[in-house]
Formats: C-alpha cells, structure tokens, sequence
C-alpha cells in the first residue's frame, strides 16, 4: 500500500521542511473531496480547524521549534472520541448535536505531537457491529470495494485510512473493531493491551473490553501512533502506571528464536482462503527463523457466548445515562417516565436496543448468576488457557477476521451471523491482552486478508516484532 | 441487657419494638469523591460541577484518596475492620442521578462488623461502613406533593452529585425510640470528633433512614418497613414510635404488615406508602469496571488509627472520673459535645473545684467554644470562693457573669465591688434565730416534719440578709436547730 504516504514520512518532511502541513493536509483534503461521497468515512470534516492545525505546524517548523513526533500528520477519529467544542456523536441519533467541553486523553496527545485531526469516522452505533451498517448516519463503504462493508465498528476510521483520507486514524476495539475492519481494509490495526492505553475521553461501549488503538497503512507507523497514544493517565483509574514502550525499537529485531503459537483447537468458521493465508504466515515465520508451537485454547469455543453477556451487561449499565435529562436528544413528554422512554425509543436503533435489552436481562434479579455470573467464570477459563499457551509460545497466530471483506446486507438481518466476525478476535480482549491484524496478501474476490498476532499482558514489543516480519514476508 | 429484657418501648404491654438504622453521612472532604470539583454545601446551583460530577460520555471516576481515608476513621472509630473492597454499580433511572448508576459498595464494603455503645451498657452492631457518591438534589415544582410525579416542572442541582457518603447500617439490635436517637446522637458525636463529617441533619449532610418491625417477645423477626425523610433527631423518635404503632394496630386487628418503603410526614405525624417491595428498583448491581479494587494496607490502617482523636465515650469517661459526675448525666455529655473538658481539667490543674467547675462550664459556656475566653485560674478562684463559703451559689453566677463579660477577673475584687461579703455561720445563725421566733407557727409545723414549712422561714432569712447567707448553710442550720 505504497500508494499513500505514511505517518513516519509525513512526519519527517514536515519537519525537515520539505513540504509543508497545509499541502499534506490539501492532499488528503482533496481525496476527501474526491472519494467522500462515496465511502461515507466521516460523520464530519473538520476542514476550517485542520487547516489552522496545519497552518500552526507548519509556523513551529519555521520557528525552528520542535513539530512533534506526528508534524503535520493527518489523522482520522473515530467518533466515539470527546472532540473539545466538536460534535461527537457515536453515530448515534441520541447524542446527535453534541459537543463535549473536553479532549479524550488519546486525543489531548495526538495533538501534541503535532498531529492534524481532518474529521470524525463512521461507526457502527456506539461502537455495536460488525460492518458499520449500524450507524444512524447511513453505511461506510470499503474504498477497495464499494459494494462491500469496510468492516467494524470503526468502518469508518478504517475506511478513511485506506481512501487515503488521513495517514493513520483511531478507533476502538471491544471485541474486535480495529483488527477486523483493519483487515477487512488491507490495513494494520493495533488493539492495545488492556490499560495501555488511556480510555478518558472515549465514549463507553462494554468499560473492561474498550480499548483505542492505531490504524496505519505499516506496521511502522502503527507502533508510532501507539507509541505517542500510551502511557498513564492519572484520570482512567484502569491504566496502567507505566511509561508507553518502545514498539519502534523492536522492529528490527526479527524473529529468530521467536515461539510462534499455532492454535490446533481453532474454532471452526473461517474460509478457506483466510486459512491458506495463515499457514503461509506460519510459513513465512518459520522462514525467517522462529519455531512454530501448537498449543490449545480449549475455552475458545464459549468465548463469543460469553462476550455477548459481559459486553452487553456494561453496555446497558453504559448507556442509561442518555436519557434525555441533561444533554443530547429529548422527546418532550408530560412524565419522566415516558420521556425516558420515548427519548431512548426514538434515539437508539435497533441492534443497541437488542444489547441493551440483553445486558439488562443478564444482569436482572434471579438470572445474574446463570448468565453474566457465569460468563465471568467463562472469562477467568479464557485467561488461564492464554497463560498456559503463552508458557510455550511467545505469540500466537491467528486470523483476524473470518472472511473477507463482505457484501452488504448480507449480514444484516441475522445478528448472530454478524456477531461471528468477531469470533477471533474476542478472545483477546475478555483476556485483557494486545493483539493486531497485519496485512497478508490477497484472498477471495481479489480482497485483502489479515493475519492477526496475538501476545501476552504488555507483550506488544514482541508482538510488533512478528508484525514486521510478516509485513517484510509479505 | 438481656436480649429478653422488656424496655419502655412505648407500645402495649408483650409487643417488642425493633429497628435498625442506615445513616448516610456526607464526608467533610475538599472535592467529590470521583472528581476534583469543590464539595461544598451552599455554593450556587450547578457551579461545582465538572463531566464526571454529570457523567457525561467518556468520563471516568478516579477514587478520592482522602474520603477514603475519612471513611476509614469511620469504620475505626465505630470499631470495625477495614477490608479489602470493591465498587459496584447500582443501576436505576432518576434525573438527579447522572449516570442512571451510583457507584457504591456491594458485597465487599471497606468496614465491617463494628459496634457503637448507648448508655446502659447497651451494644448496638454496625453491619458495615461502606463508601458511595451522593445524588444531585431535585426540587420539584407545581403539584400537590412536591414529589416529581404530577409535578410541573423540575430543577436539578448538580452540586450534591458526587459528593462523598458513608452508609452506616446498623443491625437490628435497637428496641426504643430513645435507643434510636441516643445512637444518631451519638454517632454524630464520633463523626465530628474525628472530622469525618459536619453531620449536620438539617442540611442534609447526615439522614437517616430507620428499618421498623414488631413482633411479640420471643418470635421471630417481623416483617420491616423502611421509613425515610427523617429529617431530625426529634422526628426519628416520632416516626419510629408512630410506624411501630401502626404495625401494632394492623397485627392486633388480625392484618399482615407489608414489606415496603413509607415516607414520614413530619408535619401530619405519620408515616405513607412510597413503594410497595414489588415495585421496587432490580438494581442489577455488577462490579464497576471503571475503578480496580481497593486494598488499604495494614501500614496506612494503623496511621489512620494511630491519628484518631480520644472518642467522645472515652471523653466522658475520663470527664465523669475528674468531677464526679455521673457519666452518663447531661453536664457530662453537654460539656464534652462542646469539647469544654479540657478546660474544666485545667480550672481543675489552676486549684478549682472540679465539681463546681463542670456545673459552671455546663450552665454558663454554651457559647464559649472549646477553648473559653475565661482563663481558667479565674473560675478556679470563684469555685475556692464557693467552697470557703465566701459567695452564694446565687452570687457566684452573678461573679462568673461579670468575669465572662470582661474575659476574665479577679473573682474577689468583682465580689467585693459588687458587695458581696462573705456572711459567716455565726451570723447566719443569728438571722436563723431571728426568722424563727418571727414566723413560730411555720417552725411549729417544720419540726412537725413539714419539710415545705421550712420555705418561708428561709425566705425571710434571705430577705433580712439581703441574699448574702449562703443557702445550704441556712438549711443545715435549721435541721441542727430541729435535732433532725
């Protein structure tokens, strides 16, 4: 994906002068302009503000002042993430119009290194789906194929990377919304360990699964944006008091004597093709001097069920707080109660309401133990076969997504079969670990298929490490 | 006390009263519990308000340290063991409760299994101790009830949001409406003592809520009634004595007592139904997944109880020992609220009188403070006047008025240029002679073992003296001059 420059390259022209943020950011405006109508990335251009972002870069470099580590860099937000002054609305009618007095931490520091925010992206409605079909705003569209989905929830912050539309942008991943549109688009997408990363700021889905993390066209750049987006945050009490690592050091190193965990129990559902991809990956891993381990992930297999309990039992408790009381959308009614109801009823579509209906009844009097009390249970199991395979295997390989890029509507109407594209990427975020999807070549329909390296608490340093391998392999 | 022991409970003869208490209490912190805004009572509506006070999206809790540690000091003072614990949230709907949930502590609350004492020796057990944020404050207009539902409009504060609580929750060992009053009394005094909380029940920043059943002695527990909107000390004794009654009445007509939450109307006197116990919230707790549990180590336990200040039962006790006083009288309890005891320790150290001390402290400081103007070798001196006979108890306050008036002074000199002299026994005799053989037909009845004959003739010997015979003297005259 050499056809659009990266955030590294970006980076370092602006700072050495050799172009300049506003004709950068002119470039990825004019692809916007271009494309925009048709992929539906964005929920808003914040043209008139990167223009002055970009104009004040570009005096820091004449002034001889440090730029920072992403000068210039235009960047794409998914619309999950508090924008100061900017409407941010989860693509959702209920927040439609609303505009938070603060930055997200993530944000805070992206823009002080000098980044450039060129809008907010599309996604599925809080962050609940597979394909961004979900949105209240209408359907991304993948820019390699039109007709089919860019994947999600963060279609929209995938879509807007690989149109060309910003040179990385964030999204969030509860059980899979960066990796899977990641390779769902021919991307990378980095999904953080649990805490690296700060949540202040981001609109909450399900609060032990959220995390924001990178999309980039190279695996470079996704450890750049990871880098400068980690790190403690005194204000999100599940961060972790630790300086961010260094992912951009450990690219290099290659793989030689790396255990690379090859899982033999994977559930069943992935294609053909997507599987052919992973044992080239194997392949390739091999080539380049690791040892390829099996190991079993016996739990694996109630990992989706038990996601759809937890997910949604946080997501319920998450959301009551749009009740048309103190901001976004109220439908005006002579009690409370029917206010409530009638602001929730008109302001979520449908498949928040199925989650929200879910979590409440898993979480409700008489069915707590035999539904979300049990699912936790489920979760210590997943955690216990990740720490026994991680005894053996440094990282494990999987695929990120089962299929490639599909048709839409063709998921639409039957919930469960959408809320299988995520199958291989919940398990990671129940055990609270990193992960990331790494292009690997082409698959069914000519569409990208990604390869997803998973890896221990905090083990993203390694885990990069096998990603550059495989983006060198490739 | 004997678990069977029939306490003056207010109700018919073989019905016992039981009630358990759940007070709130706001914590005395700088800023709210999750967030660095000011938690101040009075400041204008929606000013101390921040996106985590109105959970607005995105917005996370970060955990006061220093209500934490107040509400360590709590459960210490109140004997409990501080535990290892974790928040929950509690999930229901109502506009001044921003996020729809109150984080709050659920089956492992920060202090547990404590007691508190009444007089008597009676032990009532705290349950727990645990930490919760405050709701905003609703006040509803138009309507009949002031309640939101057939109210016009509503407005809400977002001041209170947040704000740090502690829920005391005794168990249900208390068995008269004075036992309950006696344990908010006292428990407020402990939560000043150890600047946990103003715990001031008229602003809102210390309510009560009172758990009341009944039942004949011997059975088992009856079904309870929650009542709330107890607004006072005086009112949790009424509520609880008319709730009780109404139990009673149902139970003797043949009638069941329903399990539910009543209301306490302190202008009619009774208690109404707010929700019956199927209508209650599913509040649907689960742990909060935005806070990581809490650990306070043994090292920071033992300096927050290492700093508690002596405990006003301690107080009182040590107090009642230097005067003499029964510890468990008013002068002793009323003196040690105002934290006047040691200044009665040092009028005592100056050479005073400790008993004589204490009763002036009680009857003449009450706006003093803990530290009084008055140095304390001053009212020493007035209570040596009192025990060598010099003043009259009468003239003493009259003495004490002056000195408190000019922030201190020589007893003696004020005596004297008020007049005040000394009248010695000699010369009290002689007016207790001359008031006899003036007034014979009450002697006559006085040593008739009238003992109200006497009145009269002291009067008259206080008269002819101008008041300076001390009082108690003229007594043990007259019931030497009896032979009684």
């Amino acid at each position: 994906m050499a056809e659009f420059p990266t955030v590294s390259s970006i980076a370092a022209d602006v700072a050495a002068g050799r172009t300049t943020a506003r004709d950068v950011l002119d470039a990825h405006l004019a692809r916007i302009d271009a494309r925009e109508g048709e992929v539906h990335a964005f929920n808003l251009v914040m043209r008139e503000r990167a223009m002055a972002v970009a104009t004040e870069v570009d005096a820091r470099v004449r002034r001889g002042e440090n730029p920072g580590r992403l000068a210039g860099v235009p960047i794409a937000l998914k619309d999950n993430m508090c924008t100061r002054g900017v409407e941010t609305t989860c693509s959702s009618r209920i927040l439609e119009g609303w505009k938070p007095p603060y930055d997200a931490t993530t944000v805070q520091k992206l823009a002080a290194e000098g980044a450039v925010f060129v809008g907010k992206t599309n996604l599925d409605e809080f962050a609940m789906g597979s394909s961004t079909e979900n949105s209240a705003f209408g359907p991304t569209r993948n820019p390699l194929d039109t007709s089919r989905v860019p994947g999600g929830s963060s279609g929209g912050s995938a879509a807007a990377v690989a149109a060309g539309f910003a040179a990385g942008s964030l999204g969030s991943d509860t059980g899979g919304s960066i990796r899977q549109p990641a390779a769902l688009c021919g991307l990378v997408g980095v999904k953080p360990t649990y805490g690296l990363v700060s949540r202040y700021g981001l609109v909450a889905f399900a609060s032990s699964l959220d995390q924001i993390g990178p999309f980039t066209h190279t695996v470079e750049d996704a450890a750049i944006l990871t880098e400068v987006i980690a790190g403690h945050d005194p204000l999100d009490s599940t961060s972790i008091p630790q300086p961010a690592p260094d992912l951009v050091g450990a690219l290099g190193a290659g793989v030689k004597g790396l255990r690379i965990g090859r899982v033999a129990d994977l559930p069943e559902g992935a294609d053909p093709d997507v599987l052919a991809r992973l044992d080239a990956a194997l392949e390739a891993l091999a080539r380049a001097g690791a040892t390829i381990i099996d190991v079993t992930l016996p739990s694996l297999s109630f990992a989706l069920t038990a996601y759809y309990l937890i997910a949604p039992a946080e997501a319920s408790s998450n959301l009551a707080r749009y009740d048309g009381v103190r901001y976004g959308r109220r439908v005006a009614a002579g009690d409370i109660n029917t206010m409530y109801a009638d602001t929730r009823e008109a302001g979520f579509g449908d498949e928040v309401k199925r989650r929200i209906m879910l979590g409440t009844y898993a979480l409700s009097a008489g069915y707590y133990d035999a539904y979300y009390g049990k699912a936790l249970k489920v979760r210590r199991l997943i955690a216990d076969d990740f720490a026994r395979a991680y005894a053996k295997a440094d990282v494990i390989l999987t695929p990120t997504s089962p299929s490639v890029a599909f048709r839409f509507g063709s998921k639409t109407d039957d919930p469960l079969a959408m809320y299988l594209c995520d199958i291989f990427t919940i398990p990671t975020n129940l055990a609270g670990h990193p992960a990331m999807s790494v292009p690997f070549g082409i698959g069914q329909d000519n569409m990208p298929v990604g390869v997803q390296v998973l890896a221990p608490t905090l083990g993203e340093a390694t885990m990069f490490r096998v990603a550059a391998e495989l983006e060198r392999a490739v | 006390m004997s678990a069977g022991e029939k306490l003056d409970n207010g109700l018919p003869d073989g019905w016992e009263l039981v009630v358990g208490l759940e007070v709130h209490v706001e914590l005395a912190t700088t800023t709210k519990l999750f967030s660095a805004s000011p938690n101040r009572f009075g400041d204008e509506p929606n000013t101390n308000i921040d996106p985590v006070t109105l959970g607005l999206p995105g917005a996370l809790p970060v955990l006061n340290e220093q209500a934490v540690e107040l509400a360590m000091r709590i459960g210490l003072a109140l004997n409990c063991r501080v535990q290892p614990c974790t928040f929950h949230r509690k999930n229901y709907f109502y506009p001044d409760l921003p996020k729809a949930y109150q984080i709050s502590q659920y089956d492992q609350p920060l202090n547990v299994d404590g007691h508190l004492m009444l007089p008597g020796n009676v032990r009532i057990d705290v349950e727990r101790a645990h930490l919760e944020e405050d709701t905003g404050k609703s006040t509803h207009f138009g309507g009949a009830s002031g309640r939101i539902h057939g109210s016009e409009y509503s407005l809400i504060d977002f001041n209170r949001a947040g704000v740090p609580l502690v829920e005391i929750v005794s168990r249900p060992d208390i068995r008269t409406p004075d036992q309950a009053r006696q344990y908010v009394n006292e428990l407020r005094a402990i939560l000043v003592a150890i600047g946990a909380s103003d715990a001031k029940m008229e602003e809102g920043s210390m309510r009560c809520d009172a758990n009341v059943s009944v039942r004949r002695y011997g059975d088992p527990l009856g079904t309870r009634c929650e009542i709330k909107n107890v607004n006072s000390v005086r009112s949790l004794g009424r509520a609880i004595e008319y709730e009780a009654r109404r139990q009673v009445d149902i139970l003797e007509t043949g009638g069941a007592i329903r399990q539910e939450t009543r209301h306490w109307d302190d202008a009619d006197g009774r208690t109404h139904t707010l929700r019956t116990k199927e209508d209650a919230d599913d509040y649907r707790y689960f742990l909060e997944p935005d806070l990581v549990p809490l650990a306070p180590d043994a090292a920071w336990v033992e300096r927050v109880r290492a700093a508690l200040p002596v405990l006003p039962a301690d107080r009182r006790a040590a107090l009642a020992a230097l005067t003499g006083a029964d510890v468990e009288g008013e002068a002793v309890s009323v003196v040690v609220e105002r934290g006047q005891e040691n200044y009665v320790r040092a009028v005592v150290d100056a050479g005073g009188e400790a008993a004589r001390a204490l009763v002036w402290v009680q009857q003449s400081f009450a706006d003093e403070g803990d530290s009084p103007r008055l140095p304390a070798g001053d009212l020493a001196a007035l209570t040596v006047m009192e025990r060598e006979g010099k003043l009259t108890a009468t003239q003493a306050k009259t003495v004490l008025g002056d000195m408190l008036a000019r922030g201190g002074g020589d007893p003696r000199t004020i005596a004297a240029s008020r007049g005040f002299e000394a009248l010695d026994t000699s010369a009290i005799a002689q007016f207790v002679e001359d008031a006899i053989a003036a007034q014979p037909d009450a002697w006559a009845k006085y040593c008739a073992g009238e003992e109200k004959a006497a009145g009269a003739i002291v009067g008259s010997i206080m008269k002819a003296s101008k008041g300076k015979a001390d009082g108690k003297v003229v007594t043990i005259l007259l019931q030497k001059r009896r032979g009684s």
